[in-house]
């Protein structure tokens, strides 16, 4: 509802007489065209990386998988910066080409943002494809053995048909994230050429105010990324490999000394360009955690506040949903998750902003409604983890609860709650640390005086303290991952499996 | 002949040790109780579970370091014999070339052999569109163009009616003999063994024992079949 609220006063707000102006057409243009390339890339990337996975075994595999799901909850600020430490003007690269005396790369851009994309997303869709490889049955590809299929026949018979399958919907959910990027071309895009949806509706609100224009430019926004959510759901659905009885999958095609080299190439490639970055952010950075500014400090407790906040409010939205979605009474509760894929947290931001507009000064409330728009975004992957466990618990306890004449209130106290804590740890530790890392909503709002973490980051970038900049992404990294982990952990202490 | 000298095979930590010879063109059923290892041994010939000690020999050749597919043997296991995503046609096929590259005349030999096993016209199918015991058929119709001496049964029938196992052990039956191959067949079921078995090598406690004539042995069995017998 508050979601179809905040859509509605957008929707009455554009200005569609007015029409679109030539630079909002290119920042449809770029939005669409950057999405694609970073899908494009991102996947063509992940293939041979999940492949590798795939194949092998060596120490240090399963961190480096559990590592790949980091990035999902690394605040996009602190990987920009880390990206720049690596790739921009004065990073390592650019160095090292200025010591052969080359030109420094340039990173700014359409270049720039695809690269923070593909980074952000590399890791993503690696997981969602080694996923599909994953649940190829360790039986085919015993009898695949059996039968004398080499690596040729294994991509022909195996390989080639699950990624057939899976890759779609990989590509559709990495477009359809990238659609509402707004930290990336905030710090790497910028100017007439490289302006996102996103951040078009951020400069005619700060900059112009023209509260018309960024509503209008919110319906397109949704519009497109409306389409992306029902098609990305749509293709990511697939009838699977047939069953298999999880037997471990041993690979006796991949013994060959070329292909341990390539795999192993591939795995330490990706690793560099996945951990350099943030290494580069620990480098520069630690030194400067001594002496980090005042107002650094006062929005490490704003954005602390606002993560607990908005983990408390994604709890209370999604686990009703979620009982309700596994009691089969969903239809309208999947259609809100939905919503919530669908709709970008700059456009929902738009929506409050006009409806509290008349009636408060905005920036009073920047820090509740940042909370509030945070919760909504992690509402659809709260929804994810939560839904299968409570299917779980009612489908295995719920017949019983019903003979002992458990049901409402008993049954989720004494069931249904204690059964899922693992599931709602790892919901409030999500949820938690995305509205720590989140740098979107609350660029619309704040004021000088108020700021998140992120934002103060930003700020610091703005104004080239970069070592300052680099020493407050510690901490942020730091908070959000220690935030997710004691949530986590929290759930899952003295929860049996 | 296939030859097991003093051959120790892991599974996961569980250990079976087989020291005996079988000769060509026998039917060999595996009996024991579960979890004795029937599946361990057959799975050690077949090149599944690493061998840890003593050697594996076939008609001279040592076997015990070759990769699955390398080995001169065909082998059913208790599911997934068939990939779900290939008619049965390909499925057959593969039998011949797993890269499925064949030319008119092996297409040829892949109808001949679905129409032997008495699957005429069902090549365009996938697995899912047939019965289980038409899955076995198909699966069989592999094995007969995959055209190895050995080979080796993990239970593929224990799910179908005993009506439809008994065909299935019988059309077994009858290719084993058309083609000479040697059949090593596990089976928890000592009348199957009755079926088509020459001999028996009865598995208990971690130990394969050497093959003995069938008859004898289940109108007298010694005290370690007995207890599995009841």
């Amino acid at each position: 509802m508050l979601i179809l609220g905040a859509l509605i006063a957008v929707a009455l707000r554009a200005e569609t007489g007015r029409g679109m102006g030539p630079s909002d057409w290119a920042a449809v243009r770029f939005t669409v065209f950057q999405a694609a390339l970073s899908a494009l890339f991102s996947v063509a990337l992940a293939v041979p990386v999940a492949r590798a996975l795939a194949r092998r075994r060596f120490p240090g595999r399963r961190l480096l998988i559990a590592l790949l799901g980091a990035p999902f909850i690394l605040p996009v600020i602190v990987a920009v910066l880390g990206l720049l430490a690596v790739f921009g003007r004065n990073g390592w690269i650019s160095v090292a080409l200025g010591a052969a005396g080359l030109p420094p790369l340039q990173v700014y851009g359409l270049h720039g943002v695809v690269l923070a994309h593909v980074f952000l997303n590399l890791p993503l869709a690696t997981r969602l494809i080694l996923q599909g490889w994953q649940e190829i049955p360790a039986e085919r590809f015993r009898l695949a053995a059996q039968l004398g299929a080499g690596p040729h026949a294994m991509w022909r018979l195996l390989e080639r048909p699950m990624l057939w399958q899976v890759a779609p919907g990989v590509l559709a959910v990495v477009f359809a994230i990238c659609l509402t990027s707004f930290a990336v071309a905030l710090t790497l895009g910028g100017g007439p050429r490289a302006t996102t949806i996103e951040l078009a509706i951020y400069q005619a609100f700060r900059f112009d105010f023209d509260l018309g224009r960024a509503a209008l430019l919110s319906c397109i926004q949704i519009v497109l990324t409306g389409m992306a959510a029902m098609i990305a759901l749509r293709m990511s659905r697939g009838d699977g490999f047939g069953g298999g009885l999880d037997r471990p999958v041993q690979r006796w095609d991949a013994r060959n000394p070329v292909a341990r080299v390539l795999d192993g190439a591939i795995i330490l490639f990706a690793a560099g360009f996945l951990l350099l970055p943030l290494a580069a952010i620990f480098l520069s950075g630690l030194g400067g955690l001594a002496k980090l500014p005042a107002s650094v400090i006062a929005a490490t407790m704003n954005s602390v506040l606002v993560a607990a906040i908005s983990a408390l409010i994604t709890l209370a939205l999604a686990l009703p949903m979620a009982v309700a979605v596994a009691l089969g009474r969903g239809a309208f509760v999947e259609f809100a998750g939905l919503l919530g894929l669908a709709a970008s947290p700059l456009v929902i931001g738009t929506g409050f902003f006009v409806v509290v507009y008349p009636l408060v000064n905005p920036t009073v409330l920047s820090l509740p409604v940042t909370a509030l728009v945070n919760a909504l975004m992690a509402l659809p992957f709260a929804l994810r983890i939560l839904v299968p466990g409570a299917r779980q618990v009612i489908e295995r306890s719920g017949r019983l609860a019903l003979t002992l004449g458990m049901a409402g209130r008993p049954f989720l106290r004494r069931i249904l709650l204690p059964r899922m804590r693992a599931q709602i740890g790892f919901a409030a530790g999500l949820s938690a640390a995305l509205s720590m890392g989140d740098l979107g909503v609350i660029t619309l709002f704040a004021d000088s005086e108020q700021a998140t973490l992120p934002l103060q980051v930003f700020r610091l970038m703005g104004a080239y303290q970069m070592e300052a900049a680099a020493a407050a992404a510690v901490l942020l990294l730091s908070m959000s991952m220690a935030l997710f982990w004691l949530l986590d952990r929290g759930g899952r202490w003295h929860a049996e499996a | 002949m296939l030859r097991l000298e003093k051959l120790v095979i892991d599974n996961g930590g569980f250990t079976l040790s087989a020291d005996f010879a079988i000769e060509a063109g026998r039917k060999v059923a595996i009996i024991g109780p579960s979890g004795a290892g029937k599946s361990t041994l057959i799975g050690g010939i077949a090149g599944f579970h690493p061998v840890v000690a003593g050697r594996l020999i076939w008609d001279g050749k040592d076997l015990t370091d070759r990769p699955p597919g390398a080995r001169p043997l065909a082998m059913l296991f208790q599911d997934g014999n068939l990939f779900p995503h290939l008619t049965i046609a390909q499925n057959v096929g593969l039998g011949l070339n797993p890269n499925l590259r064949l030319d008119g005349m092996q297409w040829r030999q892949v109808e001949t052999a679905i129409a032997h096993v008495g699957l005429q016209g069902m090549g365009a199918r996938k697995p899912a569109a047939l019965s289980g015991g038409q899955q076995s058929r198909a699966a069989l119709a592999r094995v007969l163009i995959q055209d190895r001496p050995l080979l080796l049964l993990d239970e593929p029938f224990a799910a179908l009616g005993p009506a439809l196992k008994n065909e299935m052990l019988d059309l077994v039956d009858r290719l084993a003999s058309e083609t000479g191959a040697t059949v090593l067949m596990v089976s928890h079921d000592p009348q199957d063994a009755r079926r088509i078995a020459d001999e028996i090598v009865l598995v208990a406690d971690g130990i394969a024992h050497a093959p003995q004539p069938a008859a004898p042995l289940l109108d007298d069995p010694p005290p370690a079949l007995r207890a599995y017998l009841g």
